[in-house]
C-alpha cells in the first residue's frame, strides 16, 4: 500500500488523478523564489514557455534574461553572475543544457564553484513525438560524474516545485531534471521532502524485492507494485529524487531487507540510476538486480505510452523484471 | 596623465615581470612563453595603475574585476599579482607543481584574487558579461576588464557573448584582445582568418579602439578613452608582439606553448638585463 506516513495522493490510482508535467513545478518554484529571494535570476535560451520560465519573466523582467539560441553562452553568463552574488537558474532542454554546454558547465560552473542551478527539460523518451534528438537520455550520467554538484530528479510537479525552491538554499551547483509530458501527482503539499533521503512510497509486510525508481517513472513502479500485490507478490517501491549525493545507506538497508533490486528510470541504464545503485551494491552488498530503462539505444518519435511499451519500460516490463529478479535470489 | 618618469617606472616594472616569467617557466619546466611576455606591459598597466583593487583584501566588494579568458598565459598574471603583493614572489616557484595554488591554468578557488577559473578558450567574455549584468542589477560602479586572445575568437561562445554584450549595452565591460596574430598551429590568418576583426566587433554593436599593446602610455590612454564611452561595450584591440623582449622568441609561434631551457633562459635574462639598464639610464 501507499506509505501512509508520507501523505501521498490518495487519488493516485483513480482515473481522475490530476496530471501535471514536472516542468510546471519548476515554473511555480521559480515564482516563489522570485518573491522571496532578490538574488534569484532566470536565464533561458529561447525556450521560456516550454521550460516554464514565462511567469517569472512576466513578474520579474529585470531578473530574467533570454540569451537567444545559445546554451553555451547561457551557462557561462550565468557562471559570471553566480560568482557575483546572484543565484542563476538556467533553463533549456537537457540535450542542450547540460548536453551541448557540458564543458562550459564543467569548467565555469562546477569546477569554478559558481552558484548556478541547471534545469534540464524534456528528459527521457517520454518527451515523445519530437524524437531522439530532443529526448535527453544521458543527462544523469553526464552530471552525476562531476564532483561538487547535487543532482535532483523530481517524481512529480509537486516534488519538482519543492526541489526547485530547496535548490536555492544550496551553496553551489545543482542539476534539476524535468520532463515534458503530463504525469500523475504522486505527492501532496503535506508530503515531507527530504532531498537527502530515499523515501519508501510503497510498503508491504513481506517484500521480496525493492523497486528503486527516479522521476515520473515512479508512477509506473507504483502501478506495477499494486498489480503484483493482487498476484501475491509483495514489493517495496522507493523514490530516488536525489541522485547525488546518493543515500547509499537506505539502498543497502533495503537490499538487505528484500534480497533483490529493480531499478526504474527513463534514461540509459548505463550511468543512470541503475548504474548508480549497482555501484553502491557492488561495494557494500552484492545483490541480484534487474534494470528498467534504455538498454544502450536511442529513442524515437511516438506517444509516451507507445514508447514505454516498445522500449520495455512500462508497468508490465517492471512486473516481469520483478519476477525475474526474485527468481534469481538463492 | 602620467609623467614620463612614471611611465618609465611602469616600463621597468614590466621588464621585471618578464624576467620573473622566464625564471618561473624555467623552474616549472612546462608552460607558455610567448603570450605572457607579449602581455607583460598590459598586465603591468592593470596591476600597477588601472585597477581599483587591494592585494591585501582580494575580495573587496567594489574591486574592478580582471577576467583572464585565455588562462594559458597565467604566468604573467601570477607574476604581476606576486609583485603587486597578493602572495610572496617566492611562491612563483610552485607554478604547475603538486599542492600549488598556482595551477597550470588558473583556478578561482585555489588562489584569492582570481575572478574565474579559465583555460578552456572562449568562455571568459561571456562570464564577464554575466558579471557586468550582475553589477548593473546591483548598481555597482566597478569595471569589468576581460582579457582575451585573438585565437579564441574562433570559438563560437565568444561571439555569442559579444552579441549579448551589445544587446545590453554593457559599457561597464571593457575587453582587451591580445592581437598577437599567433596560435598553436601557426598564424591566426593562416589557421582561420579573423580579419576584418575591428569591423566584426563594430557589427556586433561594440565601440572599438586600436592600440599598441606594448606601449604602456598608449594603452593607458586607450583605457581612459574606453571609460569615456557610456552606451556600448568597448573592445580594445591591442597589437602585441608575442615573446616581446626576448629576440629569439618574438613573433615566433613555436614559442606559444613551451618554456625555455636553461641556456635559453640565460640568454633571455641577459637580453632583458640590457633593456633594464637602458630604462634605468633614461630614468636618471
Amino acid at each position: 500500500m501507499l506509505n501512509p506516513y508520507l501523505k501521498l495522493n490518495q487519488k493516485l490510482f483513480e482515473e481522475t488523478v490530476e496530471l501535471q508535467p514536472t516542468r510546471s513545478g519548476y515554473g511555480e518554484g521559480l515564482v516563489v523564489l522570485g518573491d522571496t529571494n532578490p538574488n534569484v535570476v532566470v536565464l533561458t535560451a529561447d525556450l521560456s514557455e516550454s521550460t516554464k520560465c514565462e511567469k517569472f519573466a512576466e513578474k520579474y523582467p529585470d531578473r530574467f534574461f533570454d540569451v537567444g539560441v545559445a546554451e553555451q553562452n547561457m551557462a557561462t553568463v550565468a557562471a559570471g553572475m553566480g560568482v557575483t552574488g546572484k543565484i542563476p537558474y538556467i533553463s533549456s532542454y537537457a540535450t542542450f543544457n547540460p548536453g551541448r554546454n557540458w564543458e562550459q558547465i564543467r569548467t565555469t560552473i562546477v569546477y569554478n564553484h559558481s552558484n548556478v542551478k541547471i534545469a534540464g527539460h524534456h528528459s527521457g523518451i517520454m518527451t515523445g513525438p519530437d524524437g531522439a534528438t530532443h529526448q535527453a537520455t544521458e543527462d544523469i550520467a553526464i552530471t552525476r560524474c562531476w564532483p561538487n554538484i547535487q543532482v535532483f530528479v523530481p517524481c512529480d510537479a509537486m516534488e519538482a516545485k519543492k526541489a526547485t525552491i530547496q535548490s536555492a538554499q544550496i551553496d553551489g551547483p545543482v542539476y534539476l531534471r524535468f520532463s515534458r509530458d503530463k504525469t500523475p501527482l504522486i505527492t501532496t503539499e503535506e508530503t515531507p521532502f527530504d532531498a537527502k533521503k530515499i523515501q519508501t512510497f510503497w510498503v508491504s509486510e513481506n517484500p521480496q524485492t525493492t523497486i528503486f525508481a527516479t522521476g515520473y517513472m515512479l508512477y509506473y513502479a507504483l502501478l506495477a507494485a499494486k498489480e503484483l500485490e493482487t498476484e501475491g507478490i509483495q514489493v517495496l517501491v522507493a523514490n530516488v529524487c536525489a541522485i547525488k549525493p546518493i543515500d547509499g545507506e537506505t539502498i543497502v538497508t533495503l537490499a538487505q531487507k528484500t534480497g533483490s533490486i529493480v531499478s526504474v528510470e527513463d534514461h540509459q541504464v548505463a550511468g543512470g540510476l541503475g548504474g548508480l545503485i549497482a555501484e553502491v551494491l557492488a561495494k557494500n552488498l552484492p545483490t541480484p538486480m534487474e534494470f528498467i530503462g534504455l538498454q544502450d539505444t536511442f529513442g524515437e518519435s511516438g506517444s509516451p505510452k507507445e514508447l514505454l511499451e516498445k522500449y520495455n519500460m512500462g508497468k508490465n516490463a517492471i512486473k516481469e523484471a520483478v519476477k525475474k529478479v526474485i527468481a534469481r535470489k538463492k | 596623465m602620467l609623467t614620463a618618469q612614471e611611465i618609465i617606472t611602469l616600463e621597468l616594472k614590466a621588464n621585471e615581470v618578464r624576467k620573473l616569467i622566464i625564471s618561473t617557466l624555467l623552474e616549472a619546466k612546462s608552460g607558455h612563453s610567448a603570450g605572457p611576455l607579449g602581455m607583460s606591459d598590459i598586465f603591468t598597466a592593470f596591476y600597477f595603475n588601472i585597477l581599483h583593487h587591494d592585494p591585501k583584501n582580494p575580495e573587496m566588494e567594489d574591486r574592478d574585476r580582471l577576467i583572464l579568458s585565455n588562462g594559458h598565459i597565467c604566468p604573467v598574471r601570477y607574476v604581476a599579482m606576486a609583485l603587486a603583493g597578493y602572495f610572496p614572489v617566492d611562491e612563483l616557484k610552485t607554478l604547475r607543481k603538486i599542492n600549488s595554488r598556482l595551477q597550470g591554468h588558473p583556478h578561482r578557488s585555489a588562489l584569492p584574487g582570481l575572478e574565474t577559473t579559465s583555460g578552456p578558450l572562449g568562455e571568459g567574455l561571456s562570464q564577464s558579461v554575466g558579471i557586468a549584468l550582475a553589477a548593473k542589477m546591483d548598481k555597482k560602479k566597478f569595471y569589468i576588464y576581460c582579457l582575451t586572445s585573438d585565437g579564441e575568437h574562433q570559438e563560437g561562445n565568444t561571439w555569442e557573448a559579444a552579441m549579448m554584450a551589445g544587446k545590453y549595452k554593457l559599457s561597464n565591460l571593457i575587453q582587451v584582445v591580445d592581437r598577437n596574430d599567433i596560435q598553436i598551429d601557426g598564424t591566426t590568418e593562416d589557421v582561420m582568418p579573423l580579419e576584418p576583426f575591428k569591423a566584426k566587433y563594430e557589427a556586433f554593436n561594440w565601440a572599438t579602439i586600436e592600440v599598441d599593446g606594448n606601449n604602456i602610455s598608449s594603452f593607458l590612454d586607450a583605457v581612459n578613452a574606453a571609460k569615456a564611452i557610456h552606451d556600448k561595450p568597448i573592445c580594445i584591440i591591442a597589437d602585441t608582439i608575442p615573446g616581446k623582449g626576448v629576440s629569439f622568441m618574438e613573433n615566433n609561434y613555436t614559442w606559444h606553448g613551451k618554456p625555455p631551457n636553461a641556456d635559453e633562459a640565460a640568454k633571455a635574462l641577459a637580453e632583458l638585463q640590457v633593456i633594464e639598464e637602458t630604462l634605468k639610464r633614461e630614468l636618471q
